[in-house]
Formats: C-alpha cells, sequence, structure tokens
C-alpha cells in the first residue's frame, strides 16, 4: 500500500511534470519578437510536421538518427571515448536494472517462466548492470572533480543528477547485502516457504544457510557436523533452491554484505534492510517524480531534438516549429560542456571571465529568460556580452551531442536581447557584428538600423564630442583624462601633414567627413598630442575605422595611428570612468 | 612540408568551398595540413573590445603550433595578419608575453616566439615556388581577365606582416599569371574591401566594396580574385545583397585563388565547390584551355 501510492503519486508527477514541460515547448518562445503562433496552432503545426516527415523519404533519416545518434549515441563518440564509455554505462546499465529489476513485476515476472529475482542469471544481472551504472557515475565525478576538463562547469543540476543515481546504486548493493546477512529475513522466508515446521529440520536448514548463503545467524554457528548440513540441503533443495543461487553471484553485495557481518545482528534488530529499502525506493521516486524538472529530462528531450534537428531546416520548416524546437532544444542540453570546449571565444572567456562567453552557461541563462523569469541588470548584461562576444563559427553546433541548433539560437537570443533593450551595446561596433550584417536581409530596416544608432549613442556618451565644445581645456589640472593604456607615445611625433587622412579610404567616402566622422585621423592624432585624450574616445572615427593600415603604412613620422585607434577603441568601450581607469 | 592548418571562424561556417579547395590544391602540391581542434579565434574582432583578450587568444594559437615544431598556415588575411601583430606585440613586450603565458598555464601552453605564421599565398609563393607550381597545372587560362584583391592585413603594417611590397607588390600576381590569367592594373587594387564595418557601419561598408567592383570593371576585369574570407564573403554576399538593394552595374563576381588554382590543376568539381558562390562563377570554366 505504502509502496504503491509512492509509486502512483511519483509517476503521476513525473506525467503531470513532462505534460506541462511538453507544454512549454508549444507555449513560450525564446526571447524576440512575439511571433503570431497561439500555443493550438503550434500543436497542429507539429502534428503536420511529424506526419509529414513519417510520410515521406525523410523518415529514413529518422531511424538512421535513432540508431545512430539516439541509441549508439555516434555524436558523443565522436567527441570523446571515455565520455561515450561513460554515458553508454549509465545508459545501458539503468535502461537493463529499470526492465529487469523496477519493472519486474510487469516484464521480468510475465516474460521468464522461472523468474525469481534471487536466482540465476537476474541476480548476476543485477550486480552486473548495477556496476555498470556505478562505474559510470565514478567516470563522471572522476571527470568533473578530478580530471577537470577545461570550462567543463559543474552546477548544482549536474551535481544533483550524479548523487540521486549513485544513492540509488548504493542503497540497492548496501540493501541485499543486508538482505543476504539478515537473519530476520531468513526467518521469514521460512515461514512463508519452507515445507515443514519441525524445529530440527528448520536448524538443520539455517545451518545449511549459515554455511552456503552467509546468513548471519544469532542461534547456530559453526563449525556444523556434516550430517547436519545434508540434512539442510535436502531441505533447501526441496524449498529454496529454485528460487535462490548462492549469493557469491551477486558479486558486488555479496562482498558488501561481508563487511557487514560483523555488525550482523545491530543491523537487524534496527531493520536495516527495511531502512535500505525505503532510501532506495524512495531515491528512485525522487528521481522520477523530480525528472521533468531535472536535467535527467533529457532522456526525452535528447532523442526529440536529435531527430527533430535531422528532418528540420529553416527553409522547409514551419516559423512556428523553429519555436517550439528551440523550446524544446533549452531541455534537451545535458550541460555537458561540449560546446565550451570547442568554442571559438573561449579565450575570451579566460581573458575577461564573463560565464556567459561559454555556450554551455550561456544556455542556462537563456533557460531563465524564456522561462520568463527576469534577469538581474548585471545578469543581464553578462549574457549580452556573452552573446555578443561570437564570432558565430557554429562549432558548437557541429560538436554539440544533443544536436542543438546553437547557432540559431545564439543569433536569436542575440537579435531578442538587442531589439529589446533600450540602451545600446557598444560591442554592436565590433567585428563581431560582420555575421548580423550578413543577416541583414532577414530583419526589417528599422529593426536592424535602430540597435546600431542606440550603439553608437552609447558608446559616445560621457565622453566630450569636438563639435559641441567651444574651447578647448588643455589639462586644466582637475579634468584628469583617459590615459592610452599601453607603451605607444608615437603619435608624440604627428606634425599634422594630414597624410593618414588623405589616404584613409574613409574619410573618402563620407560627403561630410567631420560631421560623420567628428575627428578625422590627423585630428585624432593632435588631440592626443594635446592630452585631449577623451575627446578623441568620442569620435566616431574610431568605429568608422576599417583597420586598413593606409594611415600608418604612409605616415612619414611613423605614428601608428590605426594602432592607436584600435587602443581608443579598447578605452571608449569600457567607458569613461572605467576607461579612464585602465 | 607540413603546416599547422588555420582555418579560422569564417571558413567552416560560410565559406567551405575555401576550406574544400585549399585541401585539394595543397594535396596536390604534397603540402601537408595538420588540424588542430583546439585552434580558437585568432583574436580579430577582439581587437576591438580589450588587447589581453585579444592576445590571449592569439598567443593560444601560436603555442599550440610552436609546442609540435610546425609553422601555421592560414586562409584568412584577418588572422594572418591579426596573428602575425601578436607575435610582433609579444616579441617586444617581454612583460606582456610572461603575463599572457601565465595566463596559458591551465592550457599547459606557453608561448615563446619560435613559430612562423604565414598565409596560403606566401605558401605557394615561397614555399611550393612558382616552378613547382606551374608543374602541376595540368591546363592553363585563356583570355582571362582577373582583378586581385591583395587584402589589408596580409599588405600592412608591412614591417609586422612582411607579406610583399605594400606599395608595388606583385606575389599575387605572379600567382595569378601561373595559372595563365592576365593579371589587370587597378585603381583600387591595395584598398579594403569594406568588410570591417560589414554590420557596423553598412552604408561605409558598401560604398568602399561598390568603388572597388567600380574600379574592377573599369579595368575591364572578368573576375575579382581574393584569397580571405572577409573579401570573399564582401563581393560575393555583400555584393549579392547590395544588388537586390538595386546597386547599379553588372555584376563583377569574385574566385578565390584556391578554386582558381584548383581548376588549373583538375581539382574535383565538389572540392572547388564553384556553385556555392553566390555571384556565380561557373562561366570561368569557360576560359580553359586543355593542354
Amino acid at each position: 500500500m505504502f509502496f504503491d501510492s509512492l509509486l502512483y503519486g511519483s509517476l503521476l508527477i513525473f506525467i503531470v511534470g513532462s505534460a506541462y514541460k511538453s507544454y512549454t515547448w508549444v507555449s513560450r518562445q525564446i526571447t524576440g519578437p512575439e511571433l503570431p503562433y497561439s500555443t493550438g496552432q503550434r500543436i497542429s503545426q507539429v502534428l503536420k510536421g511529424i506526419l509529414g516527415v513519417i510520410f515521406s523519404g525523410r523518415v529514413v533519416t529518422l531511424v538512421k538518427v535513432l540508431i545512430l545518434d539516439v541509441i549508439l549515441q555516434r555524436r558523443i563518440l565522436k567527441e570523446d571515448s571515455l565520455r561515450w564509455v561513460m554515458h553508454m554505462l549509465i545508459f545501458v546499465g539503468f535502461m537493463l536494472l529499470l526492465f529487469i529489476h523496477a519493472f519486474e513485476s510487469w516484464t521480468s515476472s510475465n516474460l521468464f517462466e522461472d523468474y525469481a529475482s534471487t536466482a540465476n542469471p537476474y541476480l548476476f544481472l543485477r550486480n552486473l548492470f548495477g556496476l555498470m551504472v556505478f562505474s559510470g557515475v565514478a567516470i563522471a565525478m572522476y571527470r568533473r572533480f578530478i580530471l577537470k576538463v577545461p570550462r567543463l562547469r559543474t552546477n548544482g543540476m549536474d551535481f544533483y543528477a550524479i548523487v540521486i543515481v549513485a544513492i540509488i546504486m548504493i542503497t540497492g548493493f548496501f540493501l541485499e547485502g543486508a538482505k543476504i546477512i539478515s537473519h530476520n529475513e531468513f526467518q521469514r522466508m521460512v515461514e512463508e516457504y519452507a515445507d515443514t515446521d519441525d524445529a530440527e529440520e528448520l536448524r538443520a536448514l539455517e545451518a545449511f544457510w549459515v554455511e552456503e548463503f552467509g546468513v548471519v545467524s544469532p542461534k547456530v554457528a559453526g563449525p556444523f557436523e556434516t550430517e547436519l548440513l545434508t540434512q539442510g540441503q535436502e531441505l533447501h533443495e526441496m524449498s529454496c533452491q529454485s528460487c535462490h543461487a548462492v549469493p557469491e553471484w551477486a558479486f558486488i553485495s555479496f562482498n558488501l554484505s561481508k563487511g557487514m557481518r560483523p555488525m550482523a545482528q545491530y543491523l537487524d534488530d534496527a531493520e536495516a534492510a527495511y531502512f535500505l529499502w525505503i532510501i532506495h525506493i524512495l531515491a528512485c521516486f525522487i528521481g522520477l517524480a523530480y525528472l521533468p524538472f531535472s536535467k535527467m529530462f533529457h532522456i526525452i528531450a535528447t532523442p526529440l531534438s536529435l531527430m527533430a534537428n535531422a528532418v528540420m531546416d529553416k527553409e522547409r520548416s514551419h516559423p512556428a516549429n523553429i519555436l517550439t524546437r528551440q523550446m524544446l532544444e533549452l531541455d534537451a542540453c545535458t550541460h555537458c560542456g561540449t560546446c565550451s570546449l570547442r568554442c571559438s571565444s573561449s579565450p575570451a572567456f579566460d581573458a575577461l571571465g564573463n560565464d556567459c562567453i561559454l555556450p554551455s552557461e550561456k544556455l542556462q541563462f537563456i533557460r531563465k529568460l524564456a522561462a520568463g523569469k527576469a534577469l538581474s541588470p548585471s545578469e543581464r548584461t553578462a549574457l549580452r556580452e556573452g552573446v555578443y562576444i561570437c564570432t558565430n563559427c557554429d562549432r558548437c553546433t557541429v560538436v554539440c551531442p544533443s544536436g542543438i541548433n546553437l547557432r540559431d539560437l545564439w543569433l536569436n537570443v542575440r537579435e531578442g536581447l538587442i531589439q529589446s533593450d533600450a540602451t545600446g551595446d557598444p560591442l554592436m561596433l565590433s567585428g563581431f557584428s560582420f555575421v548580423r550584417g550578413l543577416n541583414r536581409p532577414n530583419l526589417t530596416t528599422e529593426g536592424y538600423a535602430k540597435p546600431l544608432e542606440l550603439a553608437r549613442h552609447e558608446v559616445a556618451k560621457g565622453w566630450p564630442s569636438a563639435a559641441e565644445t567651444d574651447s578647448l581645456n588643455f589639462n586644466g589640472g582637475t579634468e584628469s583624462q583617459a590615459a592610452l593604456p599601453y607603451d605607444t607615445e608615437t603619435f608624440r611625433a604627428c606634425y599634422a601633414c594630414q597624410n593618414c587622412t588623405s589616404v584613409c579610404p574613409v574619410v573618402a567616402v563620407c560627403e561630410k567627413p567631420e560631421e560623420t566622422l567628428g575627428l578625422l585621423p590627423h585630428q585624432i592624432m593632435c588631440c592626443l598630442g594635446l592630452g585631449l585624450t577623451d575627446m578623441a574616445c568620442g569620435a566616431g572615427m574610431i568605429w568608422d575605422c576599417v583597420t586598413c593600415y593606409q594611415c600608418q603604412e604612409h605616415c612619414p613620422q611613423l605614428v601608428e595611428v590605426t594602432d592607436i585607434l584600435y587602443q581608443l577603441k579598447n578605452i571608449a568601450i569600457k567607458g569613461p570612468r572605467q576607461g579612464a581607469a585602465a | 612540408m607540413k603546416y599547422a592548418f588555420f582555418l579560422g571562424c569564417n571558413i567552416p561556417a560560410r565559406l567551405e568551398q575555401y576550406e574544400t579547395a585549399s585541401r585539394a590544391v595543397m594535396s596536390r602540391l604534397g603540402v601537408g595540413l595538420i588540424d588542430y581542434r583546439d585552434f580558437t579565434c585568432c583574436g580579430y574582432p577582439l581587437r576591438n573590445i580589450d588587447r589581453k583578450a585579444y592576445l590571449l587568444s592569439a598567443a593560444g594559437n601560436l603555442a599550440l603550433a610552436e609546442r609540435d615544431g610546425v609553422n601555421i598556415m592560414a586562409l584568412c588575411k584577418c588572422c594572418f595578419g591579426t596573428l602575425k601583430e601578436a607575435q610582433y606585440i609579444l616579441g617586444g613586450n617581454e612583460t606582456l608575453r610572461r603575463e599572457i603565458n601565465d595566463m596559458l598555464k591551465p592550457r599547459d601552453l606557453s608561448y615563446r616566439g619560435q613559430v612562423e605564421v604565414k598565409h596560403l599565398l606566401s605558401v605557394l609563393y615561397h614555399d611550393v615556388g612558382l616552378d613547382n607550381l606551374k608543374k602541376k597545372i595540368s591546363r592553363k587560362m585563356k583570355d582571362l581577365k582577373i582583378a586581385t584583391h591583395y587584402g589589408c592585413h596580409a599588405l600592412r603594417p608591412s614591417k609586422v606582416t612582411q607579406f610583399d611590397d605594400p606599395v608595388a607588390p606583385t606575389l599575387f600576381d605572379e600567382l595569378v599569371k601561373a595559372t595563365g590569367a592576365k593579371s589587370v592594373e587597378w585603381s583600387e587594387k591595395l584598398n579594403c574591401c569594406g568588410a570591417p564595418l560589414m554590420g557596423v557601419n553598412d552604408r561605409v561598408s558598401m560604398d568602399l566594396t561598390q568603388k572597388k567592383l567600380d574600379s574592377g570593371r573599369e579595368s575591364g576585369a572578368d573576375f575579382l580574385c581574393t584569397a580571405c574570407p572577409y573579401c570573399q564573403l564582401q563581393f560575393d554576399q555583400v555584393q549579392s545583397m547590395m544588388a537586390s538593394n538595386g546597386a547599379t552595374g553588372d555584376a563583377l563576381p569574385s574566385i578565390l585563388y584556391a578554386q582558381l588554382l584548383g581548376l588549373c590543376m583538375g581539382v574535383d568539381e565538389k572540392s572547388l565547390g564553384l556553385e556555392k558562390n553566390q555571384v556565380a562563377i561557373d562561366n570561368i570554366t569557360s576560359f580553359i584551355t586543355q593542354e
């Protein structure tokens, strides 16, 4: 009764939770302009899409992916063989344990005529499968806590997943061990199954079980006479043998039980077997009930993500289905860190220390965002920097074992954030905008230009503008100017010949260069010479520089004009105060 | 002859044909290419934001090749220039180099300055050599006029990149001539393609591109020829974007040098990926003479 209510209770939570999670796939969307699809429309598009695939040639792709990527996990193998071994051990071991052991009343008992959990091969197999899972968990712990795989972050959810599986396995083994030595357990079985109630005969049986099956008895102790054991064996063969193989076959639990023998009496008095059983099933039921809300939900979401990505593409798939797939993908992420290991921008993380530069960490914040939770201003800034410092090399998408289309996700989130934020992001003025430029045809004219204008405004904010300055204050004592952070002072040699400006291709294509660019290259060098670094930082020119190095190459005084513009950008992007401190 | 093959970020994601064509050409020339999964961004876009992040990015890549005692061959002029610049900065600043090396320690890397960075074109010209190159050319181009686009970050700053004469370079023209094509003179030859401002200031970016296209057309060129993904994407994808926005003038298609050379070496169509260009270049085959 107790067992059943727990089982059905957790099963119910699991089902409702899974249904709720699947509902979020079709009712929510990753940040971005609200798209006009109701949940109903999205569900019907999903069904249409699925039917469309099933009744087309793409079903072959689907089956192929199911076998190679879902069952055989080819994508993990390609990345790292140790990880593949780890995941296979846990995956296969756990599935088989579920099948022969956890669901035994539905599966094993019906399928195998002579099934008894303590008979072979089941006794042996349960230990073998348990060992598989346990070894997998051990490798996972080794990778996360000892090997220190670069940029593999461990969060609470990863820890939970490892702990819950480990508890299930460990309590399982100890439970079996405690039962092997338990005299109470022996007594209970005798009462239920022994074909005799003759005290002498039962003593013989007990002696035999103490000798051969590792039971620790308070009543009988060896060495036993051969006769007694023979009598016990006869009884054993009659009443017990059909269901019991010798416990040595439970090679892990049996060895554990040897260690537990000195405490056997105490354990029996404390009903250890019963409590271990409680912990074991509670852990299982907690795991089951919490599964839809934990990273273990990838058991369901990842196969779906792999298959969906194999048959979907931007051109063919309905936009509503792409929204749905992206929500599903958030649940398919196992936080395995492969993307961060291979991320082209990872050195930027090493230098700048913003977790959000790493794809695997970025995704955790995006989950929050997609769930409609508000990010704190600092989290939002970090996420925006993180999604912007990305070269769009697509490697994360290529290596993701869950087949998540991270490429589209980043572009989506990046656009969503810069469109919805009222303040511009100066990072938009760097080379990281190149791919956004190439994507321009997919955006509206206003939607494309507006964030860039805001970014211009934001980066110039706080720096004095040359156009709006009436009289110049040359180091007037109170004003501290930003300092050039590096060792170049070559601008001091500038004698304002304007060669840099006359060879500048950007100046050449501007109709009114001073108006559009703020300061021209030679004027910037002059500003620096006069100690007006702040004014130089405020010039639009530094952001319109194509870094072609014509100015630097053609300077008769060897002023490193382009390199100086790079430095000014480094200062300006951090804002006046931080820039000055740099 | 073996090089650490530096693909950068754009090529695998947006210009696969450059990779496949280069691999095919190099294998015919007997040049070995070693792939490094641990290569990251060269640091080029980071230069605008934070110098240390840029140098760390570059130094990690340099250190990887240096560890194995191989030189780097980049396909991208911006990667090439960025790595060269990093070598120049770190070579002249011992304190900074030590600081960067401290940050590389967790990756078991250290940069000592004993690796050379080359670009595909410099490898072809200097290491393979024009004579060896010509030996592998099985069919030549005839009556084909090419406008070579050198790419800023390879040429300048010349004291850092040491690619060729910054004012009157010839390396690329020689390589083009080796295929039998004529290299035309054009006024915008050494100027910027416009790509660095794409996405930042599209008007200036496209104006620069327009100037180059106009100048190329004026010179009578049939094709522009590039050896950098940024330049190529600008002349290809951005040009076709400009055309759909109503830009005037006939299209001036752009071909990657690896594609041009591959055609003359008889490299298979799949590796050349001519059809992957957005501004069609398949009519280039009409210039081929069988020998």
